[in-house]
């Protein structure tokens, strides 16, 4: 197929009275991998729900493989899958029929829907648990089960809304891994995350969402060039003092965020703030220099954390 | 490709689950029938028959014979109604078993079709219990206990198809024992089951013959004593499928809307 894979122009969604995406313009290209990052409530997982086909466009247009939801959201959900938020599972059945009977609900006969499951498992490294109820398995276990189960239909596409959030960093590492090979395969990748770390080990191209809008837009690399520096300075001082500290330091680098538990220092050559800080008699009770990355683009944009 | 219809593979995930737990049931599918039918046919039975017109009463049958039949279809509705209410609430809010169908092909309707499909079976399965046990007694060993398979199902699907709507809507739990203790019970006892309702008063009459059971119970009976006549059967019939069809076109707006969220 040409063209893009998903398309939206000025997509709304309102609950009532309250507006949860507002008028967003975003374009998939097939084979990319695309990420909505930003924190809880900003309007990414309404979005990916009206791409699941699931809950309605409010207004604007929306097209997934050309086609629209409203008229053939089955022919959509029957290329696409599905990695929900929370886990789906059904704790009582064993890893291996979860998978099957998914696989039926797309109608793939039972046999197939097997032969399917087995190399799924093996993908995500659970060839072992086929057999074991899902109920016990650790929390990473249950979202490669989840991931093995999206891809029961062999989708085009693949939604993914927080897919580690709540993990361990092993787990986490072992889902990016699975993710990045199913990217080698062609499959194009629609990821939320609230995860600087995810968006920039995952994501091609991103868009920072807050309250319903789109904030910016560009490959991690363009965001972080866009809205801030090569580096930065995080500075910490006694609690409480952060504040008056840091008056003394404002005209150092390009730029001074004072954040509740510390100062943040943005310049191009972190160690020469660091010099200047203390040439001005400022001794802080730690100081750190680190590469900008995208919770700085986000802070920026929005004055507030991610992660709050 | 061969496709199976879309309820049918929603029904094989229920079934799925189903049969990790069906040797807990079982034994309760025949020992409280057992129970039931030793202790209020053959206990209370024995009382009644010395009645000196209760053969007139019951319309020539004994006690037992006019109480075991009934069972297959109180049987039917508990079991459905059981079906209806933890498990549709369940499926929407913890297990989000139905959020996962509905991010597939399957359509609301077709789940909802799938669910009812999954009552019907369970009631079935129940009523094949009962109508075993009823084979252990002459009054009631009856080639018409295989009809009443169906007629069960088709009783418990009257209730629990409405059930479900109405659970559908539901947030919380806490209202589903007193759809228990106020709808199930009361039915249970003024349906027609333990006495024939012409015993009520006048204007109760009327209330119980629109309910599913009093018909659930009228074909149960009749298909048992061999007493089923082709207009009757039809009447009942029709009003448990109105009250099925009514309920499933309930239950696709309730699932639709509550999907969509």
């Amino acid at each position: 197929m040409s063209g893009p894979l998903i398309s939206a122009r000025k997509l709304v969604k309102r609950f009532g009275d309250f507006t949860a995406v507002d008028g967003i313009d975003i374009e998939v290209a097939p084979g990319e991998s695309f990420g909505f990052l930003g924190p809880n409530g900003a309007g990414k997982s309404s979005t990916m729900r009206m791409i699941g086909c699931v809950s309605p466009v409010t207004d604007g247009e929306l097209r997934i493989f050309g086609l629209d939801p409203a008229t053939d959201g089955r022919q959509i959900r029957a290329r696409m899958g599905v990695v929900p938020q929370s886990d789906q599972l059904d704790g009582e059945l064993t890893v291996e029929e979860n998978l099957v009977l998914y696989g039926r609900y797309f109608d793939i006969p039972r046999a197939e829907s097997r032969r399917r499951t087995a190399e799924l498992l093996d993908f995500v490294q659970l060839t072992d648990r086929a057999k074991s109820r899902v109920e016990p398995l650790s929390g990473g276990m249950k979202r490669r089960v989840t991931i093995a189960r999206s891809l029961i239909n062999e989708p085009e596409l693949l939604l993914l809304d927080e897919p580690t959030t709540g993990l361990d960093p092993q787990a986490r590492h072992i889902l990016w891994d699975r993710l990045y090979r199913l990217k080698q395969r062609g499959v194009t990748l629609v990821i939320t995350t609230h995860y600087m770390d995810e968006a920039e080990q995952l994501c091609d191209r991103l868009v920072v969402m807050d309250r319903g809008q789109i904030a910016a837009e560009g490959s991690p690399r363009q965001l972080i060039e866009r809205y801030s520096t090569r580096e930065v300075l995080e500075l910490r001082y006694p609690a409480g003092t952060n504040e008056a500290r840091s008056t003394d330091l404002v005209d150092i680098g390009e730029r001074v965020e004072v954040l509740p538990d510390r100062v943040l220092i943005y310049a191009d050559d972190g160690e020469a703030a660091l010099s200047q800080v203390h040439a001005r008699g400022s001794y802080p009770e730690s100081a750190l220099v680190r590469r900008s990355s995208l919770e700085d683009v986000f802070l920026h944009l929005t004055g507030r954390s991610l992660v709050e | 490709m061969l496709s199976t219809p879309a309820p049918v593979r929603v029904w094989e995930h229920n079934f799925a689950v189903y049969r990790r737990i069906w040797r807990s049931n079982v034994l309760g599918a025949f020992v409280q029938p057992l129970l039931y039918l030793l202790g209020m046919g053959l206990g209370v039975g024995a009382l009644v028959d010395r009645g000196t017109n209760s053969l007139e009463l019951l319309d020539g049958l004994s006690y037992f014979a006019f109480i075991a039949p009934a069972l297959l279809a109180t049987t039917a509705m508990m079991v459905s109604s059981q079906e209806a209410l933890w498990p549709v609430i369940e499926a929407f809010m913890w297990s989000n078993s139905y959020r996962s169908m509905a991010a597939t092909p399957l359509s609301p309707g077709q789940i909802v079709s799938g669910v009812a499909l999954w009552q019907a079976t369970r009631a079935a399965i129940a009523v094949t219990g009962v109508a075993i046990v009823l084979t252990f007694f002459d009054e009631t060993r009856s080639l018409g206990l295989l009809l009443t398979i169906p007629f069960g199902a088709l009783t418990g699907l009257a209730f629990s198809v409405p059930l479900t709507a109405w659970s559908s809507t539901r947030n919380t739990e806490t209202s589903f024992p007193s759809i228990q203790r106020f709808v199930i019970v009361p039915l249970f006892l003024f349906g027609g089951a333990f006495y024939p309702i012409d015993q009520l008063p006048g204007w109760m009459q009327p209330i119980a013959k629109a309910t599913p059971l009093w018909h659930g119970v009228q074909l149960c009976r009749d298909a048992v004593l061999h007493r089923l006549e082709l207009s009757d059967t039809l009447a009942h019939v029709g009003v448990l499928i109105a009250f099925v069809v009514a309920g499933l076109a309930v239950c696709r707006i309730t699932y639709a809307r509550r999907l969509a969220e």
